[in-house]
């Protein structure tokens, strides 16, 4: 294309990012830090917002673990496997991020709150889903489902089959041909879904919203606690810091994405 | 006599060799399917548990679905399904309802355009164009993913909010909905297109430069046909995102009804403990993302047979 157009479109560009992604940002660190550095840190260090976080990694302990057993599971099952129902079986996976979170935990009431279809028998034994960490723990776990899978799926693929058989020729078993061969070909591809659903379950907000009930100090992630902040007690400077604080983690996901795709390309390289 | 050469090599018993191999070839043919079915099975128990078990008890719960059976014994088996379409079609059609649908229809089908066009644009300068501080555009189209939602609501409001520096308000406006829209929508839009653009050949460009065409019409004639695809699987994408969408819009939607978006309507229901009309109202909402992801999917697949 002629130099000006090829200025042009940049310039467009540019200033479209500019206004959506890049002031917003900036404009973020200088209102978190607006009255300085010590009212920014006295926020983020309040009580309440120390156990909104304390919940969310409590969360996040169980949901990253199970979804990335279930996503390596699957994807294995995906990639290695024929069986009846497996279109329906790889489409499922993607259900709860393709719906509103909102819609998510609504559904997840319907099913196990008290007014569910199994609210009554687990009510009985004692199990709250609606307004608990449990159903928080539900729904996080919901919408962080796919990220594993959707990492390994294409790797193991594109890897084939053939080290996994030569390592079964040469006698060794099941597990060990999995522990040696197929999980170090893989492995950044599962750290790569690992930090993907490690940053989707630290900042899940609609869905949570819906079944956690906002109880202060109890049922409220760090997300809810920077909307409860905002909404209801008008303590912007509280948002901004928290959300600060996230910002910076979604950040640090980027740059772990970024050197674990390289790590990825290089694994491949060598593998050829 | 027993040579050297025999006690080295034992001449294999029948009884002894036959039962462990049998055993064992009969093991390994049955611990595949065991082991896969196995863990099969409790994946497919996991995703009932956080995903079909609760999708169905909010369908049927929006259709007011109510299965009656005619007694005990045999009885049990003459069931009859009774469906509340009255029910659904007046929580779907209530007049709040109504307006927070279309809005997020319209707000989303615009947004999905918008940054289709801006999509391309910014492939096409991450792919083609080359100046300094390109890498830092490069990791920011990534950076709306990353972000928590509720967070980017909060970064979207720091700079458009009631306290703007630069003066710009778009708190409780269409207009700060759709900035919202865009910027969780705009990653999905562009990573659709960019591999595409940068998988093609630059041979039939040359050649249409070659053949006299300018710089516009190679784009138009050449480039853009095979970019179709591609850029209507992330309007699909970036659509059915949109219609779903909350945790950026939470805060800037306000509370008021003109910015109240479908996916808002629901949660403001919950608060009421109105769960039949957020059920009704959250199927209607299932079934419209359904329909624009199939729509975009066979679309685009058809578009994908004729460029090929």
């Amino acid at each position: 294309m002629k130099g000006t157009h090829r200025l042009a479109i940049r310039g467009v560009v540019l200033v479209y990012l500019a206004i959506l992604i890049g002031l917003p940002v900036v404009f973020l660190v200088v209102k978190a830090f607006q009255h300085g550095f010590g009212p920014f840190w006295s926020q983020i260090t309040q009580p309440e917002a120390l156990s909104a976080l304390l919940l969310s990694v409590e969360v996040a302990a169980i949901a990253v673990p199970v979804n990335a057993i279930v996503g390596v599971g699957a994807a294995i099952l995906i990639a290695r496997h024929n069986f009846l129902g497996k279109r329906a079986f790889d489409t499922t996976f993607d259900i709860p991020v393709a719906v509103s979170p909102v819609i998510l935990g609504v559904a997840l009431v319907l099913a196990y709150s008290r007014i569910g279809w199994f609210g009554a028998p687990l009510a009985r034994v004692g199990i709250m889903v609606l307004f608990s960490p449990l159903g928080i723990t539900l729904a996080t776990m919901a919408v962080s489902l796919p990220y594993v899978l959707r990492s390994i799926v294409p790797v193991l693929l594109e890897v084939g089959t053939e080290q996994e058989q030569a390592a079964r020729t040469l006698g060794a078993g099941r597990l060990r041909s999995f522990f040696q061969v197929t999980l170090p070909s893989i492995r950044w591809a599962v750290m790569y879904g690992i930090t993907l659903t490690i940053a989707r379950t630290l900042g899940e907000f609609g869905a949570v919203l819906v079944v956690s009930g906002n109880i202060s100090g109890r049922t409220q992630t760090l997300p809810i606690y920077i909307y409860d902040d905002w909404d209801q007690k008008f303590d912007v400077l509280g948002s901004y810091s928290d959300a600060l604080i996230l910002a910076l983690m979604s950040v640090l996901v980027l740059g772990i994405l970024a050197v674990l795709r390289k790590r990825e390309r290089k694994l491949r390289v060598d593998l050829a | 006599m027993a040579t050297a050469l025999d006690t080295q090599m034992p001449a294999p018993s029948r009884s002894s060799s036959r039962g462990p191999s049998g055993w064992r070839r009969l093991r390994s043919k049955l611990a595949l399917p065991l082991l896969a079915g196995g863990g099969g099975a409790l994946i497919v128990g996991y995703l009932s548990l956080i995903v079909l078990i609760p999708i169905a008890a909010l369908v049927s719960h929006g259709f007011s679905l109510s299965v009656t059976t005619h007694g005990a014994g045999i009885e049990f088996w003459r069931w009859s399904v009774s469906i509340g379409w009255k029910t659904f079609w007046s929580a779907v059609t209530a007049t709040g309802a109504k307006q927070a649908i279309i809005l997020s229809l319209w707000l989303s089908l615009s947004v999905a355009a918008i940054n289709a066009v801006m999509g391309v644009a910014i492939a096409w300068v991450l792919v083609r164009d080359n100046f300094f501080g390109k890498g830092l555009l490069e990791a920011s189209i990534d950076l709306p993913f990353a972000l928590p939602t509720i967070v980017a609501g909060v970064v979207l409001l720091a700079i458009y909010g009631v306290d703007s520096p630069i003066h710009v308000d778009l708190f409780e406006t269409w207009m700060g909905l759709m900035l919202a829209l865009l910027f969780v929508t705009l990653p999905f839009s562009v990573r659709a297109v960019q591999p595409v653009l940068a998988s093609l050949d630059l041979e039939s460009e040359a050649a249409a430069r070659t053949l006299g065409a300018g710089g516009l019409r190679t784009f138009f004639t050449v480039i853009l046909p095979s970019l179709w695809p591609a850029i209507l699987g992330g309007f699909g994408l970036a659509f059915a995102r949109a219609v779903g969408e909350f945790g950026s819009i939470s805060l800037i939607a306000g509370g008021i009804g003109r910015t109240t978006t479908a996916s808002y309507y629901i949660y403001n229901l919950t608060q009421g403990f109105l769960w039949t009309g957020a059920a009704a109202v959250s199927t209607a909402l299932l079934l419209i993302s359904l329909i624009i992801l199939v729509t975009t999917n066979v679309l685009s697949r058809r578009f994908q047979k004729r460029t090929l």
